[in-house]
């Protein structure tokens, strides 16, 4: 099963409508609870990622019977040090982004701890690209 | 306990979701970091925040939390409001700050 949808850089008013629609697919796929909880706080924090670090975005999801595939690409400034953006409470977030209780530098570590595989890739000046891989049965 | 439990007996504004006051409350979370909440805010619980822009409501609807708590007086923004309605949240209110709010929410739940 394949899904695609498109995210607007700035837009915060549509954070979590992605997460929230894969929620439900999963929820009709039956999917143990568990597995929903790590993909859907995955895919929030990629996206608000794309919202509020990048310029637009695409979102790739890919569910077979063996995993839950998401890709995130986007076109922004990319990240210059991947290892430090991983770092808890690392960010670069405006004082205005961080005025709405974003901004922790907690998001690329919540993606980290709630997926089985996460791969990212980022050239500065053209985006970024980050896989997350789920599987079913474990 | 009930949300509508924990409202009444702290005399907590009902800005939406009166619908939705009989969801059963299992534990409560502080804080005003969404990724905090995101991260490590249990289904079930209680939300105290000063947040009150349209995000609190994508937040607790993706971690099924029971209600969202905006502290100090302060009030939901319109299109948040709508918001909650649309995804049945419920937002309610007080005019105390974090810490008292807090502490009496988890003295209730503490009884029970
Ligand atoms: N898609 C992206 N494009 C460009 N930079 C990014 C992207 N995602 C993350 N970063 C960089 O990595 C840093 C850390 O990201 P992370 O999600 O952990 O924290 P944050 O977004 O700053 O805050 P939080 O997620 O807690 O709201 C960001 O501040 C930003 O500098
Ligand atoms: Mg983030």
């Amino acid at each position: 099963m394949q899904f695609e949808y498109k995210i607007k850089g700035g837009d915060f008013s549509e954070a979590g409508t992605i997460s929230s629609k894969l929620k439900k697919i999963l929820k009709q796929l039956n999917i143990d609870n568990k597995i929903i909880k790590k993909v859907v706080i995955a895919l929030y924090e990629a996206e608000v990622n794309v919202i509020a670090h990048a310029y637009n975005g695409k979102v790739n999801i890919d569910i077979d019977t063996e995993k839950i595939e998401i890709n995130i690409k986007d076109k922004g400034p990319g990240i210059e040090n991947i290892a430090k953006a991983m770092e808890k409470g690392f960010s670069t977030a405006t004082s205005k982004v961080r005025e709405m209780g974003f901004g922790a530098g907690m998001g690329l570590p919540n993606i980290k701890k709630n997926s089985d595989k996460l791969d990212i890739k980022s050239k500065v000046s053209e985006g970024t690209n980050l896989k997350i891989i789920t599987f079913l049965n474990k | 306990m009930k949300v509508k439990d924990i409202a009444e007996k702290l005399k907590l504004n009902i800005f939406s979701g009166e619908d939705s006051l009989n969801t059963e409350v299992n534990g409560a979370y502080t804080s005003d970091l969404l990724s905090d909440v995101m991260g490590n805010a249990k289904a079930d619980s209680l939300w105290i925040t000063m947040q009150t822009h349209i995000n609190i409501v994508a937040v607790a609807s993706l971690k099924d939390l029971a209600a969202i708590i905006i502290v100090k007086g302060n009030k939901p923004d319109e299109d948040t409001l709508l918001q909650s309605k649309k995804e049945g949240i419920s937002i309610l209110g007080t005019d105390e700050q974090a810490f008292e709010i807090s502490g009496k929410i988890y003295n209730l739940l503490k009884e029970k």
